[in-house]
């Protein structure tokens, strides 16, 4: 055979692989409204950066007829590429080719593109569509799935890994994206849980729809398995595109840099925040205020929206942001808020992100439920994930920083290298009602008029209490500062921290309260 | 824009704030078992009764037997008493939180 022959039957090899499920299988995907798994990649990676490996792997399943049935690719697609210059490794299941099954050779391309991505030192993405385990493989599609659950976890904080669900990923197939950094989920095509809706309806009597038990909305409001909600694949994408952006590459390097912007005009800090300490304003306008091109991008926008994260620049870094939000059940800390700012502030200390946290909180949610769920042990993960972070860590007060919610937001005590609060911050152990009505009891109980006798005591500790003088005076807090001086100030405090070096212990690992 | 407020209190303190769709699906006071209200704790079939109204039972005495997944579950008494209602037969398909007996 000449050359020529062979380089043609190669590309007639090339093009049965790549007609994946064949015609009649990317039509049905196409009409759910998804896009097959190479054309996801092409849209979500730079023009012509894609390059594909291992085409031409195969099954070796010999039962129940699997010997005569060819799956091109094994249901998987995996390979390189770039996100506007960042090189990556990417892997997407295949739907069209046996529902995206996963055998033990899908799991093979998956870890090989996994092992690829440490050793270069690049993130990893995975686009999950698959109806989960080929149960003609037996335990060795679950060893599939254990042996990437392995390689998630020994990735963490080492490369930033990334999940995008675009089509079904339930039962054990949920816990590789559970255990990566961001997870993607589109509406109406993203379906993840553990036991799907018939499983629930013989064993509890309960019916209820897909959509309602695992789709994305739920995800994104209620659960907080996803990050990113979008309402179609091409939304995703972009989301995604920007995330990489923020990231370094790898544990060893920096996010990279951009050329300053100053804030946009209209956000105005100082008519931000309203006169009165219990009447709420979105906290996110006061990240823009002081962000290059007060560019915030967001992370879990909807749920536990009582705190917001995310990221945005200063004078062209990165910069991890955890703010409590007053628009959102007052901004207190709960059982889910604390679950969201332990992990975010795990993710920028492994990945060298300086942390900007605002304060603004009345102290933790009341209620049976939250005890109940645990928000003591919950809790607990914000204080360890600040107090074990060496980034630098810088603090601004804004308004109240009462009680157990003022040491949490990290404070001083917990090894802020900064921390600013403005005229208007209140540091107290609680707020000036719940503090005169414990402290004054008797006097107001006694009082001929106790309800005068409470307004003068409220008053009373207000006025002694409700400031940032005395914690400055004891030197928990390093400045007062007007609004107007917050960017200045941020930028002062990244530029003469960014060689900072914190020692820790050794240790194999500490143990956090998860 | 206003009426989106309500008010949330926080030690003593009233805040004017959003609530959010998982706040308002919490369960204010998670409930608490009644050893006297017997309850469905899966829908299945009930298979035997063993008790008639107005029995006294001890701790531990057989009630009745619910049939769900292919396993019978024996349901004892959790408490001492006499019974004072039964709702159900063999035979009769229960959902799940049903009340089944009831002692006192």
């Amino acid at each position: 055979m000449s050359l020529r022959e062979k380089v043609f039957e190669f590309f007639k090899k090339k093009e049965t692989v790549l007609s994946g499920g064949g015609a009649k299988a990317v039509e049905k995907q196409i009409s759910m409204g998804k896009l097959t798994a190479r054309d996801r990649i092409t849209k979500l990676l730079d023009p012509g950066s894609f390059h594909e490996y291992d085409m031409f792997v195969e099954h070796k399943c010999k039962d129940f007829g699997m010997e005569n049935k060819q799956l091109p690719g094994d249901g998987v697609v995996t390979g390189t590429g770039t996100i506007s210059g960042h090189p990556v490794c990417i892997y997407a299941q295949d739907f069209t080719v046996a529902g995206g099954s996963l055998g033990y050779m899908h799991a093979r391309k998956i870890t090989k593109i996994m092992d690829h991505a440490m050793k270069l030192g690049v993130p990893i993405i995975g686009i999950n569509d698959s109806g989960g385990a080929r149960i003609q493989e037996g335990v060795n599609s679950l060893a599939g799935y254990g042996e990437i659950f392995y390689r998630n976890t020994l990735a963490s904080g080492v490369i930033p890994q990334i999940s995008v669900i675009l089509g079904p990923c339930a039962g054990g197939a949920v816990y590789s994206p559970a255990l990566t950094d961001f997870v993607f989920v589109v509406d109406k095509i993203s379906k993840m849980f553990i036991t799907g809706p018939e499983v629930i309806k013989t064993v509890l009597g309960e019916e209820i729809s897909m959509e309602e038990l695992g789709g994305a909305k739920i995800q994104c409001e209620i659960s907080g398995n996803a990050h990113f909600f979008a309402e179609s694949e091409e939304e995703c994408f972009q989301q995604i595109k920007k995330l990489v952006t923020f990231i370094p590459w790898n544990n060893r390097k920096k996010a990279d840099t951009f050329p300053p912007k100053p804030p946009k005009f209209q956000y105005d800090i100082e008519k931000i925040i309203p006169e009165s300490p219990r009447e709420p304003y979105d906290i996110r306008d006061v990240i823009r205020a002081v962000s290059d091109d007060s560019d915030f991008f967001e992370i879990y926008e909807r749920w536990a929206s009582n705190l917001v994260i995310g990221f945005s620049r200063v004078r062209g870094e990165t910069v991890g942001i955890v703010a409590n939000q007053p628009f959102v059940l007052a901004g207190v800390l709960d059982v889910d808020s604390s679950d969201k700012a332990a992990r975010f502030i795990r993710f920028c200390d492994a990945f060298n992100i300086p942390l900007i946290t605002f304060v603004d909180l009345p102290g933790y949610l009341p209620g049976v439920d939250q005890e109940y769920a645990g928000v003591i042990r919950h809790g607990a993960k914000v204080l360890y994930a600040y107090s074990e972070a060496v980034v630098p860590k810088i603090t601004i007060i804004l308004r109240k920083a009462y009680g157990g919610g003022y040491i949490a937001m990290c404070s001083r005590h917990l090894g802020a290298d900064f921390v600013f609060a403005w005229p208007t911050a209140e540091i107290a152990v609680m707020g000036p009602e719940g503090a005169a009505n414990i402290i004054f009891k008797k006097e107001i109980e006694s009082s001929s008029n106790p309800e005068e006798t409470r307004k003068a005591k409220v008053k009373e500790y207000t006025d002694k209490f409700a400031n940032p003088y005395i914690a400055a005076a004891n030197g928990y807090i390093d400045a007062i500062i007007s609004p107007r001086e917050t960017r200045d100030y941020l930028i002062h405090a990244l530029s003469v921290a960014s060689r900072k070096v914190e020692e820790r212990p050794q240790k194999k690992h500490g143990i956090p309260p998860f | 824009m206003n009426d989106e407020f309500k008010d949330l209190f926080v030690d003593g303190s009233n805040y004017k704030t959003k609530l959010t769709r998982k706040f308002g699906l919490r369960k204010i006071k998670p409930e608490v078992d009644d050893p006297k209200i017997i309850k469905a704790f899966i829908p299945g079939l009930i298979k035997a009764v063993y008790v008639k109204e107005g029995d006294s039972v001890r701790r531990g005495d057989k009630l009745l037997v619910l049939e769900a997944m292919k396993m019978e579950n024996q349901i004892l008494s959790a408490t001492k008493g006499t019974v004072k209602k039964i709702n159900v037969e063999a035979g009769k398909v229960v959902v799940k939180g049903e009340i089944l007996l009831e002692i006192e």
